[in-house]
């Protein structure tokens, strides 16, 4: 086996939650032989490269063959291996879709799919790149597992317990050039698991939900800007979107009486539809959803589109006021 | 075509694929945009060849003819080639070209149809390229035209089960008016094409294996032909064989250099995505600016 690299997990606040996935499989990996990795032609964008160069006996580049390489991960699984598939998140749900379902959730096979690059964050790689329709999709395949991480810390975090956990997976990251803003202080104070809500902000005027970077900084620097206007929102961190936390739903709508979900994502099914379908049966509150409209989104510099869509802290100042002024 | 002409459009052809990279170059420049040089470089002569051969019939004053041959950059990733080719053919103002990846422009990483005009189909997820070709090229049998279908393919994403799927449908239907081409660098995104094998016995970079592709294509019922991608006079010879086969589909097998002409980029596969600095935009400029001028001082 290659040298331990000098590499801590301290090391990865300073770093992007891409970059960390790849290191933190490593030491995943390390510690479990039956986690392998998969790459269909991206590893160096994927940051795979540092799992195959650390342990390339455990790494296997599969080329242009996303529908196969999914296949692979299924007939691996069934013999015990523990297979992480990275690839664009555009690619990691929609070019596979059918093979996804078919054959990793329907036989509830352990495979963790990653999909890099998530949400807008390919900017001017454009719609063909982009990824706003992944959470919906991933979401609504029984036996799948959602995990959208914020930040680095939590990013190494989510991976720890997806290679705990037993059956399929889907990680979305994004490109990891963009929010500099860490949420959580250390892998050990993260206080993430599949299935739980962080708040990472108190309030009960109203409470803001998102999953996933930027989303998450945006929604909470703008609610630290909206204390000063008086409006005390909460601020959850919704990472396990499915399965959601259905608590920390219902008691944000008992408790603040009022919702806005924000996700980099179109507003069809992802994060806000998964906390409006807990919503209506639960406690019906008013809520907003704030994400790409239906539509192909346009190109252009992931910082530009996330304003266009409102996905930004001013935009979302402004929304979250209207919204407040409008049902209190 | 008399041999004097010949040498004449190949002339013209060498000039006009350096100055398209040029183009290339100073439009990534302008709008600091970052992108593929790699694939970029080394399919202009081919696309060169296609659009200002003599090979396609297209009309700029009506990018929608409905008898224009149809084009697919199936690797849509080298949109950055594509644009100046289309701007230089006269379907838009190269002014224009500077706007490349910025917000709303018509222009990024991969081509969109409904808003570059010239463009007659949206591409950047590899693989998608060979299946749309076959439809179209049946629409053409369907209809009773006699427009040609064109699609180019990075060698990378031969790999992909949907690409072999076409090449299956487009042999069985026996598509004579289809011509597909391999820009065939040698280089796949996570470094050379017949990369590492089990268990990374040769390293880790590189990707699937693709040889023997000229036999396995054969096998696959297509008439194949191999050549040098950046000699016109072969290009062109390969493109015009392919317009005269009957019965079958054509591949062109076009062996290029990834990054060609930009000599600090050629065959280096890191060079595939990226951004230029302003001292490598000087070199690179350099280089084919002096390139262009001993090609215009040489007499033919
Ligand atoms: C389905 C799909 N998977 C992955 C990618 C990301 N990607 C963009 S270019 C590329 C490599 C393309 O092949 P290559 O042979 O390197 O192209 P060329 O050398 O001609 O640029 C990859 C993997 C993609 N665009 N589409």
């Amino acid at each position: 086996m290659a040298e331990v690299s000098s590499w801590t997990m301290a090391d990865m606040a300073d770093l992007a939650p891409r970059d960390v996935f790849g290191k933190a499989l490593i030491e995943l990996a390390r510690k479990n032989e039956r986690i392998v990795a998969l790459s269909a032609d991206l590893m160096l964008s994927t940051k795979l490269k540092d799992f195959a160069a650390e342990l390339p006996g455990r790494f296997f580049e599969t080329g242009l063959t996303e529908q196969a390489t999914v296949g692979v991960c299924a007939g691996m699984a069934t013999c015990g291996l523990i297979p992480f598939f990275a690839t664009f998140a555009a690619f990691a749900v929609m070019r596979v879709c059918e093979q996804v379902r078919t054959d990793i959730t329907y036989p509830k096979l352990n495979v963790k799919i990653v999909g890099t690059h998530a949400g807008l964050s390919m900017g001017p790689g454009g719609t063909t790149h982009h990824a706003t329709e992944d959470i919906a999709i991933m979401r609504s395949m029984a036996n799948m597992t959602v995990l959208v991480p914020s930040d680095s810390i939590q990013t190494v975090k989510v991976l720890q317990c997806a290679a705990e956990y037993e059956g399929p997976c889907y990680i979305r990251l994004i490109r990891g050039l963009e929010s500099p803003i860490m949420i959580y202080e250390s892998v050990k104070k993260c206080p993430f698991e599949i299935g739980k809500a962080a708040t990472i902000k108190q309030g009960n005027d109203v409470t803001i939900i998102a999953a996933g970077s930027p989303v998450v900084q945006e929604s909470f620097v703008a609610a630290n800007e909206l204390e000063k206007e008086g409006i005390h929102a909460r601020v959850i961190d919704m990472a396990s979107v499915k399965p959601i936390d259905r608590e920390a739903v219902i008691k944000a709508a008992e408790e603040t009486g009022a919702i806005i979900t924000v996700e980099d994502h179109s507003i069809i099914g992802g994060l806000g539809g998964a906390v409006a379908e807990v919503v209506v049966e639960e406690k019906p509150v008013p809520m907003k959803l704030v994400g790409i409209p239906d539509v192909y989104s346009t190109l252009g510099p992931p910082a530009e589109l996330w304003a266009r869509y409102g996905l930004n802290s001013e935009s979302l100042v402004r929304t979250i006021k209207e919204f407040v002024g409008k049902i209190k | 075509m008399s041999e004097e002409n010949r040498k004449k459009l190949v002339h013209e052809l060498e000039k006009k694929a350096i100055k398209l990279r040029i183009m290339t170059l100073e439009m990534m420049r302008d709008s600091e945009a970052s992108g593929h040089y790699g694939g970029s470089m080394s399919v202009m002569d081919i696309l060169t060849t296609l659009y200002f051969g003599g090979i396609m019939r297209v009309s700029p004053v009506n990018p929608k003819w409905e008898e224009r041959d149809r084009f697919i950059l199936s690797k849509g990733h080298a949109c950055a080639a594509l644009c100046p080719v289309l701007a230089e053919k006269g379907f838009f103002s190269p002014d224009i070209l500077p706007t490349f990846n910025k917000l709303d422009s018509p222009f990024g990483m991969h081509p969109d149809m409904n808003k570059i005009l010239g463009c007659d189909m949206s591409t950047g997820s590899l693989g998608h390229g060979t299946p749309i070709a076959a439809g179209m090229a049946m629409a053409g049998k369907y209809l009773k035209k006699d427009y040609r279908v064109y699609v180019v393919l990075s060698d990378g994403e031969v790999a992909e089960g949907s690409t072999w799927e076409a090449i299956e449908i487009i042999s069985h239907f026996k598509l004579d008016n289809l011509c597909a081409t391999i820009d065939r660098n040698k280089y796949s995104l996570d470094g050379p094409t017949e990369g590492p094998g089990i268990l990374g016995e040769r390293g880790i970079e590189g990707t699937m294996t693709l040889e023997p592709i000229g036999k396995k294509l054969e096998i696959f019922g297509w008439h194949v032909i191999e050549c040098d991608g950046h000699n016109f006079d072969q290009l062109l010879d390969a493109y015009e064989e392919a317009a005269r086969v009957k019965g079958k589909p054509t591949m062109v097998i076009a062996h290029t250099v990834k990054g060609k002409e930009i000599s600090f980029i050629e065959d280096k596969y890191e060079w595939h995505y990226g951004q230029f600095n302003s001292e490598q935009y000087r070199m690179a400029l350099e280089e084919l600016n002096n390139k262009l001028k001993q090609l215009e001082q040489k007499s033919v």
